[in-house]
């Protein structure tokens, strides 16, 4: 409304503000115009960006007059954890519970594979491989290495199988339960192409299901088979994406699984639809609970261990999550921060991509500036392996000490004896979810009825 | 049953499976024992898998799941039918399956031979990367799925949704196609593809001459979904 009048802006009439809608925010709106000019879905990189809730929305209740705390730097907290004693001959024994996610040869650059491994190795965590294979780099570089064996079986092979510490058996991820991988042709570079047995510079859709087994009874003999090819020495590792998690986590038990790997939908992936990312799957915080629940019910709780990740960032995430039952994390967007990803350094060139450091999220298209997410060799030359391996270490060993230093607070001498009891929530959703009472009052939403 | 007199005998009857592949993982290219006999499968899985060594393997009797999976080298030779995804991942060396296999038959195979005599089900050849298969009989539908390399040859007929979603694997059906995924479609068989037949059918053992490669039709990617247009939409 434009109103002029002679005697000048005094006189003027008020004006509402510009107000846009919240159902067709900007950002909608944008979106229904790209779509709309290309024909496509939007694809991206990372995990869901919008508001869950989460671990923030959990609190530890200290030490008090009922509990006495441990002193810092002096009275031990253990941060050590075994992984896949239920079956293998030669179980994972880790010092951290903080472990590096999958993240495929491919999606990362080689360098960024061998600084996960370099940083792991530091502070005697697991690194894992993903779609595509293992590359002796990071076979090199990582003292203890997880390698997936994923629906498209690219540069699957029983070399490395043999070389592998242990064995993830995926069938879902967090941030696409139920979707395959995306490698598009601008990341099918020759290396990339030749371990993946496709030619150059094609979209690349690995399979989202098991090409040669369906459902839990199958899923037993194929174990049975990997186990009997590797002559019952590796853990295996069943990963899942959050979804149905009580009835996942049982059905993988029964299927022998060693240790279970639940990703929550704030996991992070290479690529894949954003309708995708924001729209299938359940938060972390929702999913501990009834995979706990699940190993409970079956007496394998601890025995069979359970690795939860999905926007995992500091000790005070890898704390909460131990306390609601997990014995170990996994971190993948966290481990590419630390490395270097999105970091401000490069902000001329994220503009010059229409974005900015922190917002970069078109990993698929391989123009990364910090070159962790690329194929292309100018790029990836940026990041150096020992340095960014180091500052991943640094990054790993500030979770664990968080990590310790609220479990001292809690007085407890291991991460693993921190428990449900030590926690409440801020909300009400974060309280049903975690299973946990409001702060302040006995209420756990659908637990105790209450008032 | 056959001329084959072997240097080990295994039966699964009185002794465990485990004890067969740990034994079979234990052998190498220098050992003496070359020409083991397996006797009562009984539908066990996982018999005979992830071996590494120049071996021949007879085994009597049908087999469950994953016979021969990941095999390196080695011979393996069922006397009887096969379970699921017999000879998948295979890397190189031979496996035959006397009778009749069941789905994902050489699934995700990177090289080697597999032959079978009888019929193999559906996702025969699924994911392949290298691998050759011969199927004398008929093979279900969803074969090839998404096969990248290697070659798939069958005398019968084919099911529903032959190639869907192709890349580079080479097939050839001499009978009928029920349907074609999608991006397969019908090419010529040139001479060329002829001498490639002729070459793997040897390889199976099939007597020169004993069939006429020119009845065979030959099937590929059209490589139309290689790259994702908007216009495909309806195939995705
Ligand atoms: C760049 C990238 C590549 C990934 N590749 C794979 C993969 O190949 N296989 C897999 O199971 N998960 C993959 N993931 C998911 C991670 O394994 C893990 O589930 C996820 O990153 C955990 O959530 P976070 O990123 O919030 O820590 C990938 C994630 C990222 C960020």
């Amino acid at each position: 409304m434009t109103a002029h009048d002679s005697k000048g802006p005094a006189h003027a009439l008020p004006q509402t503000l510009p107000r846009f809608s919240a159902t067709f925010d900007p950002h909608t709106l944008s979106e229904i115009r790209r779509a709309a000019a290309t024909g496509i879905y939007d694809i991206r990189g990372g995990g869901t960006k919008r508001k869950l809730p989460h671990f923030d929305d959990l609190l530890f209740l200290g030490a008090s007059m009922s509990r006495y705390p441990l002193e810092g730097y002096r009275e031990k907290c253990g941060t050590e954890v075994v992984l896949g004693n239920r079956f293998a001959k030669k179980p994972i024994y880790l010092k951290t519970p903080v472990t590096i996610a999958g993240m495929s040869f491919g999606a990362l650059s080689a360098q960024a594979k061998e600084a996960l491994g370099r940083g792991a190795s530091i502070v005697g965590t697991s690194t894992t491989t993903g779609d595509g294979g293992m590359t002796p780099e990071e076979r090199g570089q990582s003292q203890t290495l997880v390698y997936q064996y994923l629906p498209s079986r690219y540069g699957m092979n029983p070399v490395d199988l043999r070389k592998a510490d242990a064995i993830e058996v995926v069938i879902g991820q967090g941030a696409k339960p139920g979707g395959g991988g995306m490698l598009l042709g601008q990341k099918i570079s020759d290396r990339v192409a030749a371990m993946r047995n496709l030619p150059k510079g094609i979209d690349q859709r690995s399979a989202c299901r098991h090409p040669d087994w369906t459902g839990p009874d199958d899923l037993e003999i194929k174990i049975q088979e990997l186990r009997e090819i590797t002559d019952w020495e590796k853990p295996i590792y069943v990963k899942v994406g959050a979804c149905r998690p009580y009835y996942d986590i049982a059905l993988a038990v029964k299927a022998g699984a060693d240790v279970v790997v639940l990703d929550g939908m704030q996991g992070g992936t290479a690529a894949t639809q954003e309708v995708f990312i924001e729209q299938v799957g359940i938060p972390i915080l929702s999913a501990i609970r009834p995979a706990v629940q699940a190993l409970q019910d079956l007496g394998m709780h601890r025995k069979v261990q359970l690795i939860v990740s999905g926007g995992i960032r500091t000790g005070a995430d890898v704390a909460k999550a131990l306390a609601l039952g997990a014995d170990a994390v996994a971190i993948g967007t966290a481990a590419l921060v630390a490395l270097g990803d999105n970091d401000p350094h490069w902000q001329a060139e994220y503009e010059a991509l229409g974005t900015t450091a922190g917002a970069y999220d078109d990993w698929h298209e391989g123009r990364d500036p910090a070159g962790i997410t690329t194929q292309d060799p100018e790029l990836a030359a940026r990041l150096d392996p020992v340095k960014a391996g180091r500052r991943l270490a640094n990054y790993l060993s500030v979770m664990t000490l968080e990590a310790q230093t609220i479990a001292r607070a809690c007085g407890k001498s291991h991460l693993h004896n921190l428990e449900p009891e030590d926690l409440v929530a801020l909300t009400v959703e974060a309280a049903a979810m975690a299973g946990v009472p409001l702060a302040g009052t006995q209420w756990i939403p659908g637990k105790t009825g209450g008032y | 049953m056959n001329a084959f007199s072997p240097d080990i005998t295994f039966d699964l009857a009185t002794s465990p499976l485990r004890d067969l592949n740990e034994a079979l993982h234990k052998t190498s290219g220098e050992s003496n024992a070359r020409r083991w006999r397996v006797l009562n499968p009984e539908g066990r899985h996982a018999v005979a898998v992830g071996i590494d060594a120049p071996v021949t393997v007879e085994i009597d009797g049908n087999v469950g799941y994953y016979c021969a999976g990941m095999n390196q080298n080695a011979s393996v030779i069922i006397h009887g039918n096969a379970g699921q995804g017999v000879a998948e991942n295979m890397m190189s060396g031979f496996v035959r399956v006397c009778g009749d296999a069941s789905q994902s038959a050489g699934a995700t195979g990177h090289g080697g031979l597999l032959v079978v005599d009888g019929n193999a089900s559906a996702r025969c050849g699924i994911s392949m990367k290298g691998i050759d298969i011969v199927v004398k009989g008929s093979i279900g539908h969803m074969s090839a799925f998404m096969g990248q390399s290697g070659s798939l040859i069958v005398f019968g007929d084919a099911g529903e949704a032959l190639g869907d979603s192709l890349y580079e694997a080479k097939l050839f059906v001499r009978g009928t196609v029920k349907s074609l995924g999608a991006d397969c479609i019908a090419k010529e068989l040139r001479d060329e593809h002829k001498a490639l037949l002729a070459q793997k059918l040897e390889a199976a053992g099939v007597a020169p001459g004993s069939v006429d490669l020119s009845e065979f039709k030959r099937y590929g990617s059209a490589r139309k979904l290689y790259n994702f247009h908007v216009d495909n939409a309806d195939a995705y």
